[in-house]
């Protein structure tokens, strides 16, 4: 079997896997379509494992001693940022935070240039986020280090659709049938796209629920339900997941306004009724309080939210693992 | 070494633990990932029925400590696993148990390891195979036996738990391919 598991032999879209040691394919995770469900797999057992190490009275392992991570961030953010930061530090690497404000940028640098010149003090990994899509690929080409797409544009945000799965396996400790409804601004919403990729290579029954104007276009070809309608999205849901409406990325009018999004979109207890009795609330943050969420349900018992936040570390951890080993060939 | 004489070899150690502790209290056995961990398992059993005390059990992964992680620039990762020791050490006496001792390597990590978690009293080592070779300066405090070896063999412990069958044997390398 284990002849059978090299890398040219085996399941060509297994993980890869070589005696006792494991890696993926691509030298990079610039998004959820690159991976099998058997190295999705691979990287929640292995975040498993990780999560252990945030336990310990001293919360750092040797294991990436030496190694320098590039974080890159275009865009902003707070959980993804911090979460990468904290997995890179628990991992004993070495790390470096750029910031577009502190980036030449803004002195008229292009993204091309930028990583070139990051690509020439050769670091190991460099975490790539940015308003556009493909930025992470561009950024992969362009140098021989790993690259992880930590959000591009509308396009993808991998760790983000695995920490949720990991949370969800969690509670539910299965994917296959689960009923998961996504409800939110799903048209500019790269965590969606991530998480529908993912679920459905893990068999779950994915429902997708969003205003008209928020939904995307040829939803049936991806073979997901597609509602105006809350409640049907909520009945008999065992996972809901909310996402933010998205108003910075917004060009033109989508929503009448967030009072009447709320109104006929916001998750509320009242709205809940019709759930599983163990539905889990999740959201990748950040929260907009009384718009895609109430307080109320946000705060309350069925939320997973922080849980998210918590196992965000973990996964991050563990891509960083699987990556830094690098590629061959 | 068959299952028999396996059986056998861990009842006598646990005299041999019994013996040289004068009370378990303060003791917990420590396995490391992943044969390590069902012979903490059976020890453990075993210095119940001997003494009546209930001695708790660990397991290790020592994965993110290899010294030989991060030395070759490419290539997959070992697999990681989990490390769940749900007692504090401090101030413990903890009795680490590996099946086979080679390079002692595996340990180093181990020590390594087991530090981060807090300062126990001391450690020991429990080895079920020690099969000579060592590259550090580490030493086995209770071994199951002593199985001179060259290096173009490999010594392979089978249990019940993880391969269905307990034996020990050695077994000539195939010449690499």
């Amino acid at each position: 079997m284990s002849q059978q598991a090299d890398s040219s032999l085996g399941d060509p879209a297994g993980p890869l896997v070589l005696g006792t040691t494991v890696g993926l394919r691509t030298k990079d995770l610039l998004g959820i379509g690159d991976l099998s469900s058997e190295e999705i797999l691979l990287i929640l057992d292995t975040a498993e494992a990780m999560k252990e190490v945030g336990t310990r009275p001293i919360k750092k392992v040797p294991a990436l001693r030496g190694r320098t991570v590039v974080n890159l961030f275009f865009e902003p953010s707070t959980r993804t940022r911090m979460s990468f930061e904290i997995a890179e530090k628990r991992l004993s690497a070495d790390t470096l935070n750029m910031t577009a404000s502190g980036l030449s940028v803004v002195k008229g640098e292009t993204l091309v240039d930028t990583v070139r010149n990051l690509g020439a003090m050769a670091p190991d990994l460099i975490i790539v986020r940015h308003a556009s899509a493909g930025a992470g690929h561009v950024v992969a080409r362009l140098c021989s280090a790993g690259v992880i797409n930590a959000g591009d544009g509308m396009h993808e945000h991998p760790t983000q659709a695995l920490l949720d799965a990991l949370t969800i396996r969690q509670h539910k400790g299965r994917f296959d049938g689960l009923k998961v409804s996504i409800i939110g601004d799903l048209l500019h919403s790269r965590v969606f796209r991530s998480n529908l990729l993912l679920l459905q290579k893990l068999g779950a029954d994915v429902c997708a629920c969003a205003p008209t104007t928020l939904m995307l276009s040829g939803m049936n070809r991806f073979g997901v339900r597609s509602t105006t309608s809350v409640d049907e999205a909520v009945d008999g849901a065992d996972v809901i997941m909310l996402l933010r409406i998205q108003l910075e990325r917004m060009r033109g009018h989508f929503i009448p306004s967030l009072r009447e999004y709320f109104q006929r979109f916001g998750m509320t207890t009242d709205r809940l009724r019709l759930a599983k009795p163990d539905v889990i609330i999740m959201h990748p943050g950040p929260l907009n309080r009384g718009v895609e969420i109430a307080s109320e349900v946000a705060d309350g018992p069925y939320s997973v939210i922080l849980e998210q936040v918590a196992n965000g570390v973990a996964v991050r951890m563990a891509v960083l693992y699987l990556l830094a080993g690098g590629h061959q060939g | 070494m068959v299952a028999e004489q396996l059986a056998r070899t861990v009842i006598r150690m646990a005299h041999e633990i019994v013996e040289r502790h004068h009370s378990l209290e303060s003791l917990a056995l420590i396995g490391v990932r992943t044969r390590g961990v069902p012979i903490a398992k059976r020890l453990s059993v075993a210095l119940e029925k001997i003494s009546g005390t209930s001695v708790p059990t660990g397991a290790l992964d020592i994965t993110l400590y290899r010294d030989d992680l991060m030395r070759y620039p490419v290539g997959p990762q070992p697999i990681l696993r989990k490390t769940e020791i749900e007692f504090s050490i401090d101030d413990r006496r903890i009795l680490l148990v590996d099946d086979v001792l080679y390079t002692g390597r595996t340990i180093r990590a181990a020590l390594d390891a087991l530090i981060d978690f807090g300062r126990p009293r001391s450690i020991e080592l429990l080895v079920l195979v020690d099969r000579g070779h060592r590259e550090l300066p580490i030493k086995a405090d209770y071994v199951g036996k002593n199985v001179p070896t060259s290096l173009r063999e490999s010594v392979q412990v089978r249990l019940m738990e993880t391969e269905g069958q307990d034996e020990v044997v050695i077994e000539e390398d195939e010449p690499a391919s």
